[in-house]
């Protein structure tokens, strides 16, 4: 996984709630068994003019310049909410964005993005507003800046803004960690558990022979 | 102090303690759908590593597959089929439990999960699908999770979780006949937004939570996720340990009535404190209808739709204004009455027995309007055959409801079968999304019986206006 120390970068507006991950990536363009091929359909129904064509529509922020080299999105409260569907996320890395900053984030999302390399990054309402407010001045300028190692977004007017996110979440963004190989390294600790576990819930185990 | 459901639980599964509120959680089962749990085991097989434990994981076809009857792994969905056939292979590799067409335990997995006893009260499960909080109706603490959580779970049988706040949701009173558990839901959501419970993992209680049948607390449980939960959960009763009693999967005999014996445990002890606490009153409940584009835009079918004019929150008049432009509705218009083309039963949310038991007591001997397409999916292939046993799918048919083969079908749109361009449809599924069921599909989500009932007008109408005929 790509890691995620700082971003400079520029911040695009959609503030819009409960911006959903069927909005984020429609299940019609989730075409192949894959992770990949996404970013084309990111945004799909209001990128395009008409359902399934390419053709843009210049009144969405991601379609004007110079919002198409955004790295960063703000959104309203409860980005990502809905489906839990990972393609939200793999879309939005594949399209090019790294930092979400917004008031809440739907739970599943929010994790699928941390285990992408995307920060989501919290922050009041009326903070993300304000920031929505100062970037539109002149977007290719204004820019956002996100340090994870100091938990610190600045403003394009330099007022700066912590923001909290759970320890283990920051370890693995910063370090680009592979969480699977990290928990098997525990594998004592969880034949341990089963062996305990066995005992006290033997119905759990169906049919099969904990390994000692 | 006492304990919640929730802090059992959590203790009940804990592997390790990782700090700052973070857990290694023991997962006692996995289940898998084409759509994402394809990805998922292909992942997997590819970095090689393997399902630790392949017993204990399950997977269905739901979400491509056709629901025609005669279907075969051949889909509308364009390169559905792929999802299918490619699903089959990996589950096959992999030696895990398959629920594949043509197997009477095929359905919509979070319907086939308690029906076949694999969800049970007390177990950590886990799906790639949003809508797994449903199985907390049968006090399984069971959540959603993303494809890269999904090859995490399935190669070491635990999840790194950090522990959500504590809430617990009371729902008191008694409901009138013709509202559901579908209404309940919706209301909390209405009152308390879509976002209400972001951060939380929460306990549904109260009295009118304990007079709900099972398959009802399933359909309450089910639209946690549509109010930010985590997960919501609801602690078992004897209601439920009756209901799990002989399912394929569920413990038998001595090992029942010792899984049973520490069933009871689970509960929060009196005096357990939770970090938020709310109160919904059945008493006065109406059935529900949403008129906008977001769970949270709904009201009584006896209400009106909205003016964004009296919303102080700007970000929610916002939302209200772009939901009624696309909903094509006014301020001010009685939300009965409203003409629909399209009437839908099925889904996670309102797919079991019940639900199409208490349908079909409105639709016999009527008839569905004229112009108006309305469409019925059972949840399983197990639930179909139960109410074809009972004639059901006659009361359907007679009434001009096709009648399928289980699947989640149209309750979204991948491309393939769809309602038609800004079509209106009333529909007993768990979301109205924009183009969530089809281009400019306006979906008004409701419960069976008030799709029944407005299906037979041609209008969005109140259940509680027909007698039924059950």
């Amino acid at each position: 996984m790509e890691k995620f120390t700082t971003l400079t970068a520029i911040a695009a507006p959609l503030l819009r709630i409960n911006v959903d991950t069927d909005a984020i990536i429609p299940s019609r363009e989730m075409k192949t068994v894959s992770k990949t091929g996404l970013a084309d359909g990111l945004f799909a129904g209001w990128r395009y003019r008409t359902l399934g064509s390419r053709d843009e529509d210049p009144g969405f922020v991601l379609n004007q310049e110079p919002y198409r080299r955004a790295r960063i999105l703000l959104s309203g409260a409860n980005f990502g909410c809905g489906s839990s569907r990972e393609h939200a996320v793999w879309a939005l890395a594949e399209w090019g964005i790294r930092a979400i900053v917004a008031p809440s984030f739907g739970a599943i999302f929010q994790g699928n993005c941390v285990r992408n390399g995307i920060l989501p990054v919290v922050l009041a309402e009326d903070v993300v507003a304000d920031l929505a407010h100062q970037v539109s001045a002149d977007p290719a300028a204004r820019l956002v800046t996100v340090d994870l190692g100091a938990c610190r977004l600045t403003a394009p007017d330099g007022g700066t803004h912590a923001f909290a996110i759970a320890p283990a979440d920051r370890e693995m963004l910063l370090e680009g960690l592979d969480a699977i190989a990290l928990t098997m390294k525990r594998d004592d600790e969880i034949l341990a558990f089963q062996a305990r576990d066995h005992l006290r819930r033997p119905w759990i185990y169906l049919g099969e022979v904990v390994r000692k | 102090m006492g304990r919640t459901i929730i802090d059992k639980l959590w203790a009940e599964h804990q592997v390790a303690d990782l700090g700052d509120g973070t857990s290694l959680l023991y997962i006692d089962r996995v289940f898998l759908h084409e759509r994402t749990g394809s990805v998922a085991l292909k992942e997997l097989a590819a970095a090689h590593r393997r399902v630790r434990n392949p017993e204990q994981v399950f997977c269905t076809m739901d979400h491509i597959v056709d629901t025609f009857p005669g279907r075969g792994d051949a889909t509308r969905v364009p390169g559905g089929t792929a999802f299918i056939t490619e699903t089959r292979a990996a589950a096959r590799a992999a030696g895990i439990n398959l629920f594949d067409l043509g197997d009477d335990r095929q359905g919509i997995v979070h319907v086939v999960s308690p029906e076949q006893g694999i969800a049970l009260p007390g177990v950590t499960l886990v799906c790639p699908d949003s809508h797994t909080c449903t199985l907390g109706g049968i006090g399984a603490l069971a959540w959603g999770i993303g494809t890269t959580e999904a090859e995490h779970a399935l190669a070491t049988k635990t999840l790194v979780v950090r522990r959500p706040q504590s809430m617990r949701v009371r729902f008191e009173g008694t409901l009138a006949p013709g509202v559901t558990a579908k209404d309940m839901i919706l209301k909390l959501i209405a009152t308390h937004t879509a976002a209400g419970g972001v951060g939380y993992v929460i306990e549904f209680a109260g009295a009118a939570v304990r007079s709900l049948p099972v398959e009802a607390r399933l359909t309450l449980c089910n639209m946690g996720v549509e109010f930010g939960a985590w997960t919501v959960i609801i602690a078992p009763d004897e209601a439920v340990f009756d209901y799990v009693r002989g399912r394929p999967y569920a413990p038998q005999g001595a090992a029942l009535d010792q899984a049973i014996a520490h069933w009871r445990t689970l509960a929060s002890d009196a005096d357990a404190r939770f970090d938020r606490e709310l109160l919904v009153d059945c008493d006065t409940l109406a059935p529900q209808v949403t008129w906008g584009t977001s769970p949270q835009h709904a009201a009584g079918i006896d209400g009106i739709v909205p003016d964004p004019a009296t919303e102080s929150d700007a970000g929610r008049r916002q939302s209200m204004q772009r939901a009624l432009a696309y909903m094509a509705l006014t301020p001010g218009t009685p939300l009965a009455g409203l003409p629909i083309q399209a009437a839908f039963i099925g889904s996670c949310t309102n797919s079991r027995l019940s639900d199409l038991r208490a349908a079909a007591a409105l639709l016999r001997g009527r008839q569905v309007a004229p112009g108006v397409r309305a469409i019925c999916v059972p949840g399983s292939t197990q639930v179909r055959l139960a109410a074809e046993r009972e004639g059901l799918h006659e009361v359907f048919l007679a009434a001009g409801f096709e009648w399928r083969e289980a699947g989640c079908s149209m309750c979204f749109f991948a491309g393939g079968e769809s309602f038609g361009l800004e079509e209106r449809v009333v529909s007993s599924t768990n979301r109205n999304f924009e183009n969530r069921q089809g281009p400019r599909t306006r979906t008004h989500l409701a419960s069976p019986v008030t799709v029944a009932a407005s299906a037979i007008a041609g209008r969005l109408a109140d259940p509680r206006t027909l007698a039924s005929r059950g």
